[in-house]
């Protein structure tokens, strides 16, 4: 049973969560508040951990410890059917897309619900046309499959199944990773637009500084398995912190020293 | 001692492997008596099992039966005995030849498909999108394939025996101045239900043996496409391996008395 949330408590509530593969710590106690209603950007080197994150929070991977709490409900405490209710809510945009290319556009869009028998094949279809037209698409993409679809055109897509569930919590993993910079912009403006329409909670990983600025109400850095600085998205590229500073002007020297094999 | 170490190492890890194959069976077979049913995916796995694999299993069936008849009447012609190449030739074919060749084709042709295809859905995160879309990917992927495999290769392998048996009609009449009634009333006077039945068993068993590896190694495939290579390669050498080993173990079962 979902309960609900008392005002004040955040959307998505992380504490303590650590997760390692092997001798590798990924996670090192991540605490993350991201309140309703508002964009959190997570930014950090490529191997930080950010994606780990987002599965932990999906499910996808078991934390070692730590908890997770959508609404304040925390997801390990739950039953199978009750976490699944609350992580329906859960629309996530992958880094490629991760579409199915054995489907057609339509389906991959009206995925969710067809999974959930909450429609008919005819409704599928239609609330499909619907949500590509939210993304800019029209409905004659539809009857496309993805290999047929440019980059930007599958994130598109993408998002447009991210929020054909109703869009109440948002995830983007590095959402403009691979486009080009005129794209990337058209995908992060689509993104910004479809999170205030429908009033999510988005919580998006990206290393793309121009993209988090766009996307995020409130950034976070993730280095070393801890986040190691929190604060409005708009002062990023001027936090004070000297790891973010490196990390956001993209200067060789400074505290975050990359691990090279040689 | 390192050699023994590493021969340690080499056996519990294939122990381990084993385990965690029968344990994924397992759970397929678990999530084709729980709802939801995807009877879609059913189907599609189902035609391209049977129906697209019928022209290589066909051809292969009709071939070995041509050359069962040819080599038995070299052999048997020495000793008089070219009566008896109907029986052969049907025993060669029905209890062995169609649903080991079937079985082979199809893991060559099918197993190795799935393998690439839940290889490529696992490196490209469609398998975990499954996931965040409220669908098992056990259910979704898996039990469709496993019960296609069951239903689909019996099938196939009753229609490679009667082409097997015709391969060898076919140069026993044309070639080796075999009476074309004489021959097919030999062939029906040896037909035996036990020899069917055990057509039909191995060709369920290496039906599922054939999915499960496809569905196993490419569920588990990991490292983009030189793992999903590695996965489909692996999928069509395991099954190959048990569908001889399975061969033997049904056969020491049906006719070991």
């Amino acid at each position: 049973m979902t309960e609900t949330p008392q005002a004040g408590t955040p959307k998505i509530r992380i504490r303590g969560l650590r997760k390692a593969f092997g001798a590798k710590q990924v996670l090192d106690g991540i605490d993350l508040d991201v309140a309703a209603g508002t964009s959190m950007v997570v930014i950090g080197g490529s191997g930080s951990g950010k994606s780990v994150l987002l599965k932990c929070i999906l499910g996808l991977v078991e934390p070692d410890s730590g908890t997770i709490e959508i609404d304040g409900q925390d997801l390990a405490c739950l039953d199978q059917p009750a976490r699944q209710a609350l992580r329906a809510q859960i629309g996530m945009l992958f880094q490629n897309s991760a579409l199915f290319d054995s489907l057609p556009v339509w389906e991959n869009v009206a995925f969710g619900l067809l999974a959930q028998h909450q429609v008919s094949r005819a409704q599928a279809r239609t609330r499909a046309a619907e949500m590509l037209g939210q993304v800019g698409l029209g409905p004659d993409v539809g009857g496309l499959y993805p290999a047929e679809l440019s980059g930007g055109m599958q994130k598109r897509v993408g998002l447009a199944r991210a929020i054909a569930g109703g869009g109440r919590i948002l995830l983007f993993d590095e959402p403009t990773t691979g486009l080009d910079p005129i794209m990337g912009a058209i995908i992060d403006g689509l993104i910004a637009d479809c999170v205030r329409r429908l009033g999510s909670t988005a919580l998006a990983i990206t290393h793309d500084m121009a993209s988090a600025a766009r996307i995020g109400d409130r950034a976070a850095m993730l280095f070393g398995g801890r986040l190691v600085w929190q604060g409005e998205a708009a002062q990023l590229l001027d936090s004070g912190n000297p790891m973010v500073d490196q990390f956001t002007h993209g200067r060789r020297d400074g505290p975050i020293q990359m691990e090279l094999r040689g | 001692m390192n050699a023994i170490g590493a021969l340690g190492r080499n056996v519990l890890s294939l122990l381990g492997s084993a385990g965690a194959m029968v344990l994924f069976g397992l759970s397929g077979v678990s999530h084709l008596l729980r709802p939801p049913f995807y009877g879609r995916l059913f189907l599609r796995s189902f035609i391209d099992f049977a129906y697209f694999s019928l022209p290589v299993v066909a051809l292969t069936a009709i071939f070995s039966g041509m050359v069962i008849a040819l080599q038995s009447y070299t052999g048997f012609s020495r000793y008089g005995a070219t009566s008896a190449i109907a029986n052969i030739v049907l025993i060669s074919v029905v209890r062995e030849l169609a649903p080991v060749l079937a079985g082979l084709m199809v893991a060559g042709r099918v197993g190795a498909a799935m393998a690439a295809e839940l290889g490529t859905m696992r490196v490209t995160d469609q398998i975990d999108a499954l996931r965040t879309l409220s669908t098992d990917p056990m259910k979704y992927l898996v039990a469709p394939r496993l019960l296609a495999g069951l239903l689909a290769l019996p099938l196939l392998v009753l229609v490679a025996d009667v082409l097997g048996v015709g391969g060898g009609f076919l140069i026993a009449t044309a070639k080796l101045g075999f009476e074309p009634h004489t021959y097919i009333t030999n062939t029906v006077a040896f037909l035996n239900t036990a020899d069917v039945v055990l057509s039909v068993v191995k060709a369920a068993v290496f039906g599922i043996i054939v999915s499960l590896m496809g569905c196993y190694y490419g569920y588990n495939s990991r490292g983009g496409a030189q793992g999903v290579g590695a996965a489909t390669t692996s999928a069509v050498v395991s099954a190959s391996i048990l569908i001889l080993a399975f061969d033997y173990v049904l056969t020491e079962l049906f006719f070991s008395r």
